[in-house]
């Protein structure tokens, strides 16, 4: 079934390119060449890795700190009073707003890059982990406490494992999230990357580099999902019935 | 071994929206003995839980004090709640070992498994479990950590008569091999009679000590159905207002 609609994809866009016979939506076959072509000299497996790269710290920065600040808010209803402001202003930031302001403060370098993907993913992860942590089962953090569970084992064995779907989700909405914004810093501010090489296609008008980059990334992202997070979930789940 | 003296004045619950404050306790003298194995008999919503929920120090909301024999300032706390409250996401045994002390030697674990009939279930999640099961193993939980003190809130309620008497048996011979204070909550005044060295009946909310009764049947004789039967009825007579309790 996956293969099947996978083929009449591919049929439609054949289908279409063949009517419309432009420059600005090539066949199939064509994306296809430049794929190979760019994979053959090297520089779409390199700009791919750069963004990969930013993704993986940045991502990795966001979550630790977004579950960190969301479990202390969740936990401490006088803190989440008083930052529920500070989340809500955060939150409605346009990210191109906080990309110009990054690259404006602390100048076109790498810190001010991911700082801004970071910035722009962490008020999501905060609010998500905040939610989980307030259904927490008071039940069994009373059954930790009266058998002197310490804090780290309370960490671990209790509010974990509830926490692990709502991690979950940020995670793959995160990862969707990041993925878009990384790209509009590239463009705005680096010289490497999938943004930038993007911005040069678009300059050049070059439609079919633009569409295998664009390829090549979801089905990294694809497999990101198939080797990484369905292992995960299936993982945490096998305690259920 | 620890002596308790419990003395609370008043614990209410602040009102809720339409539901007023509530006043659950008031008033409220006990004395335990170290050793001593007392059941606390009530009618349901009087204020049990809350009792042991302050004893275990999990509610700190409440005017009075609680006062520990000099020697243990924090005696060591089993609890085992109305519900079994395991961790659904580690096996039975995991459970039990996260309880266990660092120095602590897992070997009390099989040994406890086996009592309880349990060892081939070490490895399994909670949630195959049957109630019962779950029930053991919150028990075998509570006395693994050794306790000074331990809390028994109904723990045998939905449990089918024939299991329910094996584990109170089981719960005797645990009790005897290595006594300890235990305080046990239970509306059944049979069960408290066949467990009880002293029962201590307990008004409706807001809750106080209607009456202390020592059970004067020797442990050899508990056994015997007819002579429970028996104490029961002479409480009934003799205390009218335990009749109205029950």
């Amino acid at each position: 079934m996956p293969t099947l609609s996978l083929l009449a994809f591919l049929a439609v866009w054949q289908g279409l390119s063949v009517y419309l016979n432009s420059n600005t939506l090539p066949a199939p076959e064509t994306v296809a060449k430049v794929f190979w072509q760019g994979c053959l000299t090297g520089q779409l497996p390199f700009h791919l890795g750069v963004t990969l790269l930013r993704l993986v710290v940045s991502f990795a920065i966001a979550m630790l700190l977004g579950c960190a600040i969301g479990i202390v808010l969740g936990r401490n209803k006088k803190l989440d009073a008083f930052f529920d402001n500070w989340l809500v202003i955060f939150l409605n930031v346009p990210a191109l707003v906080t990309i110009i302001l990054c690259y404006v403060w602390f100048g076109l370098i790498e810190s001010a890059a991911i700082l801004a993907v970071v910035i722009n993913k962490l008020p999501n992860v905060i609010v998500t982990i905040r939610e989980g942590t307030r259904t927490l089962d008071q039940d069994l953090l009373d059954m930790a406490r009266c058998f002197h569970f310490s804090k780290r084992k309370t960490l671990v064995h209790v509010i974990w494992p509830q926490l692990h779907p709502f991690v979950m989700s940020a995670t793959r909405s995160g990862l969707a999230l990041i993925w878009k914004i990384i790209l509009v810093v590239e463009l705005l501010g680096r010289s490497n990357g999938m943004g930038y090489q993007l911005h040069l296609f678009f300059q050049l008008f070059d439609v079919a580099g633009i569409l295998a980059y664009t390829i090549a990334f979801v089905t990294v992202i694809q497999l990101i999902e198939l080797l990484i997070l369905k292992p995960l979930d299936k993982k945490s789940q096998r305690w259920r019935r | 071994m620890t002596d308790i003296q419990i003395n609370i004045h008043s614990k209410t619950y602040p009102a809720i929206e339409q539901a007023g404050h509530h006043t659950a306790i008031a008033n409220l003298k006990l004395s335990l003995k170290s050793g001593e194995f007392i059941c606390l008999v009530g009618p349901s919503g009087c204020g049990k839980t809350t009792l042991l929920n302050i004893i275990a120090g999990l509610d700190n909301d409440y005017e009075g004090e609680i006062l520990v024999g000099l020697q243990h300032t924090h005696p060591k706390i089993g609890y085992i709640f109305q519900n079994p409250r395991l961790l659904p996401w580690r096996t039975v045994r995991e459970n039990i070992e996260l309880v266990l002390d660092s120095h602590q030697s897992p070997a009390i674990i099989d040994s406890l498994l086996e009592v309880m009939q349990l060892t081939h279930s070490q490895h399994v999640y909670p949630e195959r479990l049957s109630l019962g099961m779950s029930r053991r193993v919150s028990i075998i939980r509570a006395f693994a950590v050794d306790p000074d003190v331990l809390l028994m809130d109904e723990p045998f309620v939905s449990l089918d008569a024939p299991t329910a008497r094996q584990v109170r048996e089981l719960l005797l011979k645990l009790w005897q091999e290595r006594p300890h204070t235990v305080l046990f909550v239970t509306h059944d005044l049979r069960e408290a009679i066949a467990l009880a060295d002293r029962l201590i009946f307990l008004s409706a909310a807001p809750m106080t000590v209607i009456s202390e009764i020592i059970v004067p049947i020797p442990r050899t004789k508990r056994q015997n159905e007819n002579a429970i039967e028996a104490f029961r009825q002479q409480l009934i007579s003799d205390y009218p207002e335990i009749r109205r309790l029950l």
